[in-house]
C-alpha cells in the first residue's frame, strides 16, 4: 500500500517501507529475515512513540486532516451493525457532507450522524471536503429528531473545515441551520454523545456537538477558526497557521482543559490514520460507556444536566473574582 | 502631543462638527444626523450605532436599569498574536468606555416592559467572548425570571478568536438558553444590524420568534469577503443585505431605524396581550 506520509512522519517511511516489503517477499521462515522483522518492528514503535510524544499542534492539525484518517462511514462500519442511511433534508436536497442513520450498537438501536469527508478526488468533491450545507444540518436534525421521537440515543461524529460558505448556503440560512441545531439539540430528551473524530471547525462543527458527553479523539481539534483563518486575519498571512495553532489551543488536551471535552479517546500509536480497526474499539467502548451512564439518568436530569454543562462554559471576571471555569 | 495637534486643527477646521456618509459622501451637520438618529438625512444610510446610544434611541427615557455591568473578560487562552490580548482589551475599553462588547438590562419601550440588549460594534467587533456570551445568556435567563419578552440589537463579527474554543462554545450557551425561554410564551425580538455575521447569526441572532433586519444591514454566516474567495466569483448585487434577506425569507421585517421603537412596541404589545 502506497502510503501518504506527513513531513514530520517522514522518518518512518523507509523502515516501515523495508519492513512490508520483507513481509510481503521474503520467507518469514527464513530466521535472518524474521530477526531483521523484529528489529525493525521495535525500530518503528520507538520511532512512533519519539515523534507523538512531541507533536506541536501543528502537526495535531495535518494529522486531524490526514486523508487517511477513519472518516464518519468508517467508524460507523466499523462500530455499528445494521446501519441503514437516511437521506435528505424533506426540504431542499440531500447533502453528500452529512451521513445520517439509524444502526445497533451492541444489539442496541442508535440515531447516528456525522460529518463525512472523502478520500478521493470525486468523493472530496461530492462530499464537499465535510464542508455541510444548510440542507446537511436539517437533515441531521430531522434524523437526530426521529431518534429522540423513537427513545433511541443519539451519536454524533464531527469532522468538518466548517460550514461552506456559499452564496447558495446564505440564501438558504446556513446561519438559521445552524442555529436551530444548537437550540434543538439543547432540548432533546434522549441522550446526546458527540465525537470529534478529526477536525472540528468552528460553528459547523458546533452544530451536531451539542451533547450530554463530548469525546474526542486524541489527535482531532477543535477550534472556533482553523489555524490559516485565524493566521489570515490576526497575523495577515497565512504563513503563520503553526503559530495560530498554537495560541488557539486547539488540541485535545487543551479543550480537556477548558473544560469542553469530557473525555480523550486514545489513539493507536502513530495515529487512528494507521490503524482504524484500533481507534473505531477505543471509541466503541467509550461511546456505549457514556450511554450506559447517560441512560441511567432521567429525561429532566440529562437535560438538567446538559444545560449546566454549556451553562459553564467561559472564563470572565466578575467584580473582583475569576469565575466560570471548570475545575 | 502630535495627536493633541491634529484635533486642534480638525477643531479649527470644524471638522468634527461635521461628519461624511460612507454611502452618498453627503457631509451632514453633526446634529442634524444625532437628531435623524444617525440615518443620512439624503440616503437613507444606517450609521452603526454604539450600544449606550441604541438603548438609548429604543428605551424611554430613564426607564433602564443596567444589569451585570461589572463582568469584564480576562485572557484565558494567554493569547498572543502581533499583540497580547489583554492589550488588545485595554484599548477596547479605552476608546469605548465599555468593560466588553455587550450591554443589557430592563427597560421599557413605548410603556412595553422588556429585557433589552444592544452589542457595541467598535469593541473588538462585537465579538462573542465569554463575557458578552455570558450576559446574553443573563439577559435571557433574566427574561425567564421576570417573564418579560427580550429584544436584543445585535451587531458583531462573529466569534472572539482570542477566547479559542471558549468563545464558541458561547453559541450553544445562549441557543440553549433560549430554548427554555421559547418553553415559557414569552416573545424574544431579534434586531439585526449591520454588521451581524457569524457565529451570533449563527446562533441567538438567527433564534428570534421574530427577526427585524435594519435597511442595508450585512447579515450572514460567512463574511462576504471568504465566500468570494472560496466560490471564485463575483457575488450577487445586494448579495446578504437585509433586503436580500427578506426577500429570500430568512429574516420577517426590514425597520427603518425611525420606526423601529414603535414596531417593537407594537410586536411586544401584540405578542404581551
Ligand atoms: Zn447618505
Amino acid at each position: 500500500m502506497l502510503r501518504h506520509y506527513l513531513e514530520f512522519e517522514r522518518p518512518l517511511m523507509e523502515l516501515e517501507r523495508e519492513y512490508e516489503e520483507l513481509r510481503r517477499f521474503a520467507s518469514p521462515a527464513d530466521p535472518k529475515v524474521a530477526s531483521r522483522l523484529k528489529k525493525l518492528e521495535a525500530k518503528i514503535i520507538k520511532l512512533r512513540q519519539e515523534i507523538f510524544s512531541r507533536l506541536t499542534p501543528w502537526q495535531r492539525t495535518q494529522l486531524a486532516r490526514h486523508i487517511e484518517r477513519p472518516h464518519a462511514l468508517d467508524y460507523i462500519g466499523l462500530i455499528l451493525t445494521d446501519f441503514v442511511e437516511l437521506h435528505g433534508d424533506r426540504a431542499f436536497r440531500d447533502d453528500p457532507a452529512v451521513v445520517a442513520g439509524l444502526g445497533k450498537l451492541e444489539g442496541e438501536t442508535v440515531v447516528v450522524v456525522g460529518q463525512q469527508k472523502g478520500r478521493d478526488i470525486y468523493e472530496l468533491h461530492r462530499r464537499n471536503f465535510g464542508m455541510p450545507h444548510p440542507e446537511g444540518y436539517r437533515k441531521a436534525l430531522r434524523v437526530m429528531e426521529l431518534g429522540a421521537r423513537f427513545s433511541k440515543p443519539i451519536i454524533t461524529l464531527v469532522d468538518t473545515p466548517g460550514a461552506y460558505p456559499g452564496v447558495g448556503a446564505e440564501e438558504r440560512g446556513q446561519a438559521e441551520a445552524i442555529a436551530r441545531n444548537l437550540r434543538e439539540m439543547a432540548s432533546m430528551e434522549v441522550p446526546i454523545v458527540a465525537a470529534v473524530i478529526g477536525e472540528g471547525g468552528s460553528g459547523g462543527a458546533l452544530a451536531i456537538a451539542v451533547a450530554d458527553r463530548i469525546l474526542m479523539l486524541q489527535y482531532a481539534i477543535f477550534s472556533v477558526i482553523s489555524p490559516e483563518g485565524c493566521a489570515a486575519i490576526l497575523w495577515r498571512s497565512r504563513e503563520k497557521a503553526p503559530q495560530a495553532a498554537e495560541a488557539l489551543r486547539l488540541t485535545a488536551e487543551d479543550l480537556k482543559e477548558l473544560g469542553v471535552v469530557d473525555e480523550i479517546v486514545p489513539e493507536p500509536l502513530g495515529g487512528a490514520h494507521r490503524d482504524h480497526r484500533g481507534a473505531a474499539m477505543a471509541l466503541k467502548e467509550a461511546l456505549i460507556r457514556h450511554l450506559e451512564e447517560l441512560k441511567r439518568m432521567t429525561p429532566e436530569e440529562r437535560l438538567e444536566a446538559r444545560y449546566e454543562k454549556f451553562r459553564r462554559m467561559g472564563v470572565f471576571l466578575e467584580g473582583t473574582s475569576e469565575d466560570g471555569k471548570e475545575g | 502631543m502630535a495627536i493633541f495637534k491634529k484635533k486642534r486643527k480638525k477643531e479649527e477646521k470644524g471638522e468634527d462638527l461635521w461628519e461624511r456618509c460612507k454611502a452618498c459622501q453627503e457631509v451632514i451637520l453633526r446634529v442634524e444626523l444625532e437628531r435623524n438618529l444617525r440615518v443620512c438625512p439624503r440616503c437613507g444610510f444606517h450609521f452603526p450605532l454604539p450600544a449606550r446610544k441604541r438603548l438609548g434611541f429604543t428605551v424611554d427615557e430613564g426607564s433602564f436599569q443596567e444589569l451585570d455591568g461589572d463582568l469584564s473578560p480576562t485572557d484565558p487562552l494567554r493569547f498572543k498574536d502581533t499583540k497580547r490580548y489583554p492589550e488588545r482589551l485595554r484599548e477596547a475599553q479605552e476608546k469605548t468606555g465599555l468593560r466588553d462588547a455587550f450591554i443589557y438590562g430592563t427597560g421599557l419601550i413605548e410603556g412595553q416592559p422588556a429585557v433589552v440588549g444592544a452589542f457595541e460594534f467598535s469593541f473588538l467587533g462585537g465579538s462573542l467572548g465569554s463575557v458578552v456570551g455570558e450576559k446574553v445568556t443573563r439577559a435571557i435567563e433574566e427574561a425567564r425570571k421576570r417573564r418579560l419578552g427580550l429584544v436584543i440589537f445585535s451587531c458583531s463579527g462573529g466569534a472572539r478568536m482570542q477566547e479559542g474554543i471558549l468563545s464558541l462554545v458561547q453559541m450553544a450557551k445562549t441557543s440553549a438558553a433560549l430554548a427554555r425561554l421559547r418553553k415559557e410564551g414569552l416573545p424574544y425580538l431579534s434586531i439585526l444590524t449591520d454588521p451581524t455575521t457569524g457565529g451570533v447569526t449563527a446562533s441567538f441572532g438567527m433564534l428570534g420568534d421574530i427577526i427585524i433586519a435594519e435597511p442595508g444591514a450585512l447579515i450572514g454566516f460567512a463574511g462576504p469577503r471568504v465566500i468570494k474567495e472560496t466560490i471564485g466569483e463575483e457575488l450577487p448585487k445586494g448579495f446578504q443585505r437585509a433586503e436580500y434577506l427578506l426577500e429570500h425569507g430568512l429574516v420577517d421585517l426590514v425597520v427603518e431605524r425611525k420606526e423601529m421603537r414603535k414596531v417593537i412596541a407594537k410586536l411586544l404589545d401584540l405578542l404581551y396581550h
